[in-house]
């Protein structure tokens, strides 16, 4: 009877093999990356926006405080992004016929809200709240990325829940903490970063990479620091990592 | 036959050729008219049409309905949610786990005919490890299911794995049900691994034998190249022999471990130490049980008396006889620690086991102890260890005691806990029992799809049989337990 397979069908065979041995590593690799990958977490990606609104002039260059427009940040879940009638606080004012502030005039008219694009955002089951963070002291940038340096908003951190964790894991490391000011409270001190930078203040290194984007990292010889910080502002770290805390 | 004639039977019977039992056991496979031979009864032949009259499609075409009903039960239970069966406060465990305990532990005959009889040189399992192989395979395949669609999202199941994720968790290691997954799933790769290395020289006779050319390149490939030189031999040898190295520890793990998804906990009725050794001892009770149900019709309707022999029967019998002692012995220490604790919850169970008047489940107990116990006894008579109907009917009542078991573990246990106001009734529902029934079909399904495309006796090895007895003098092929070569 005739070969049922010719010759090369034994080198297609090893090759199969091989493959069949590769090939899971390399696509579980690849699905890796492609889900990490800014393509997927929008990290990085600044988004259209009605307006083009920039935090770098805004906070920095004219030192409004971050309170003014994100006014929920301290006492609720959601920060808020400012109305019309913030804007148009200053924007009556100043830069009355930019073309650019056209869709603010035109709400402001009509009484109309202006639908700003939605950057950081949580899946439903997950129980965000600014206030506590603000009243523990986590710097903004250290969720939000350098905000200080954005001409248009674009997500700072992919918020995958590991990053979270690491954080209710290890809050020492991630206190922000003012050594100028020292007495005041951890929620003062979080802005008193902003105007550290307004003014041009000295920063610490700390502080510097803070404001370069980097996530803040109390270095280890200051970690006792941290968790002193901790002890002091009264994170209770045995109670952060349950569920519940952020799934309810 | 009396006791003594047993004993000198062969294990095979009849007088063959190499050739011979090529066709006879491959040819199930090359030769579809094998199929059509055997009669199905008068009153089903009236309304089947003559291409279909036969035992293979009535159980091909049961198996398929019954596969359907598993598929329409798991779209209703995906598109609508867990909610549909039965389970609910305070029994969060109902025909979900009992049948994944009922399936895992039929799995278990299948990997000691193949494991640990090999590894003993237990010359009787070369006829019916292939098909307790695969019967293990889609046993494990019909437990799976039902963990998984219990987990409500089975399209998130790889999240059950360690794996380094972007949730930055891990699984519960402390908990008996991430081992569950470590060990089904490694019981699953290897039984695979060692039925498919054990197909390669048969698929190789059957590339061999085939006409159709569809067939011989199908074969041809499975076979992997497969010549049947001495090296490739020697290399067969070592991987059978390390397969069963690495399958002998799981026929006693696997089980243990789905028994410590039970003794791990506190619920009364389950915090006992016995329940490993007894759930395995049942597993393998459960299994030949499950083989021998297999093997009477199926020996018949493909006229394999001669390789499945009466000896072959009555070994099995006398396994499950062994075993079915220690499951006896299993709830006779529940009773006893149940006593001996003197724990009030425990105490409470045993009574609401037993006292068939007053507690809603002790039926169920009964029904545990008749089908188990009673009905398996008669086993110790060797006239009944050779009467294939009785045997099958033990079998099967021996199948069904043995889901009794997990039935009266379960619900019982669950729902009647230490707080009278966690007490409660666990009812499945219409999906629960389209499930189970749809996992027996599935069964039924992949098994004849399995004697139908690939051979359900090792050729090879009775060949190998068949060598070493013919080849040997009278008393030495007598013998079982006396090496291979």
């Amino acid at each position: 009877m005739a070969q049922i397979f010719k010759p090369a069908m034994n080198t297609i065979c090893t090759l199969s093999l091989l493959g069949g041995a590769v090939a899971p590593f390399g696509i579980l690799f690849v699905g890796s990356r492609i889900t990490r990958s800014p393509h997927n977490t929008k990290v990085d990606n600044p988004l259209d926006q009605p307006i083009p609104f920039s935090h770098k002039h805004h906070a920095i260059e004219l030192a409004i405080d971050c309170r003014f427009c994100h006014t929920g940040v301290e006492k609720n879940a959601t920060a808020g992004v400012p109305t019309t009638e913030v804007c148009m606080t200053c924007h009556s004012q100043v830069w009355t016929n930019s073309p650019n502030l056209e869709a603010i005039r035109q709400g402001w008219e009509t009484n109309t809200p202006i639908q700003w694009n939605k950057v950081n955002t949580v899946p439903d089951f997950v129980y965000f709240d600014h206030s506590i963070h603000i009243a523990k002291g986590v710097n903004c940038n250290n969720c939000h990325g350098p905000v200080n340096k954005m001409p248009i908003t674009w997500k700072g951190r992919d918020f995958r829940m590991m990053w979270c964790v690491e954080c209710h894991e290890n809050p020492q490391k991630f206190l922000y903490k003012d050594d100028s000011h020292p007495g005041q409270s951890p929620r003062a001190q979080v802005f008193n970063f902003y105007k550290k930078l307004a003014t041009g203040a000295k920063l610490t290194p700390e502080e510097h990479e803070l404001a370069m984007g980097e996530v803040q990292k109390i270095p280890d010889d200051k970690v006792h620091e941290g968790y002193q910080n901790m002890k002091d502002r009264k994170v209770n770290v045995n109670q952060l990592k349950d569920c519940w805390v952020c799934h309810r | 036959m009396s006791l003594k004639d047993m004993n000198k039977e062969k294990l095979v019977t009849g007088d063959w050729d190499y050739a011979g039992m090529d066709s006879q056991i491959g040819g199930v496979v090359l030769d579809p008219a094998r199929h059509m031979e055997a009669k199905v009864p008068p009153f089903l032949a009236k309304f089947m049409p003559e291409s279909v009259r036969s035992p293979w499609w009535v159980m091909f075409g049961i198996g398929f309905v019954f596969v359907n009903v598993l598929l329409l039960s798991i779209t209703i239970l995906v598109l609508t949610g867990i909610g549909v069966w039965g389970n609910n406060q305070p029994a969060g465990w109902g025909f979900d786990i009992i049948n994944f305990v009922w399936w895992i532990g039929i799995g278990h005959a299948g990997t000691l005919i193949s494991a640990v009889l090999l590894l003993l040189r237990q010359q009787w399992r070369n006829s019916i490890n292939r098909f307790a192989e695969a019967m293990t395979i889609f046993a494990v395949m019909c437990a799976g299911m039902y963990p998984l669609l219990h987990t409500g999202r089975p399209w998130v199941a790889y999240w059950l794995m360690p794996y380094p994720n972007v949730l930055g968790l891990w699984p519960q290691f402390r908990s008996p049900l991430v081992w569950d997954v470590f060990a089904v799933t490694t019981y699953m790769t290897v039984s695979i691994l060692f039925w498919y290395v054990g197909l390669v020289p048969d698929l190789a006779t059957l590339r061999d034998r085939a006409t159709n050319k569809f067939a011989r390149v199908a074969y041809g490939m499975a076979a992997l190249g497969w010549n049947g030189g001495s090296r490739a031999w020697h290399r067969y040898n070592h991987a059978s022999i390390m397969l069963a190295g690495l399958s002998t520890p799981l026929v006693l793990s696997v089980h243990s471990i789905v028994s410590f998804d039970f003794a791990m906990s506190i619920v009364p009725g389950w915090n006992t130490t016995i329940f490993p050794p007894y759930f395995v001892a049942g597993a393998v009770f459960a299994g030949f049980a499950m083989v021998i149900a297999l093997a009477i019709p199926i020996r018949k309707w493909y006229r394999l008396e001669d390789f499945i022999t009466m000896k072959h029967f009555d070994w099995m019998a006398k396994v499950m006889l062994a075993t079915g002692l220690i499951v006896a012995y299993g709830y006779a220490m529940e009773v006893f620690y149940a006593w001996y604790s003197g724990q009030p919850a425990e105490l409470a169970l045993l009574y609401n086991r037993g006292n068939l008047a007053n507690t809603p489940y002790s039926w169920a107990f009964y029904a545990l102890i008749l089908f188990n116990i009673a009905i398996p006894a008669f086993l110790w008579s060797p006239k009944v260890r050779q009467n294939l109907k009785a045997l099958f009917w033990i079998s099967m009542s021996i199948s069904v005691g043995m889901w009794f078991e997990r039935y009266v573990i379960i619900p019982l246990s669950l729902t009647r806990d230490y707080l009278p106001s966690s007490y409660g009734y666990y009812t499945p529902t219409i999906v629960d029992f389209g499930m189970f029934a749809g996992t027996i079909g599935f069964f039924i399904f992949m098994m004849f799809l399995f004697i139908r495309y690939l051979p359900m006796i090792n050729i090879f090895e009775m060949k190998e049989l068949w060598h070493h007895m013919s080849h040997h003098d009278h008393k030495e092929h007598e013998t079982v337990g006396g090496g291979k070569h």
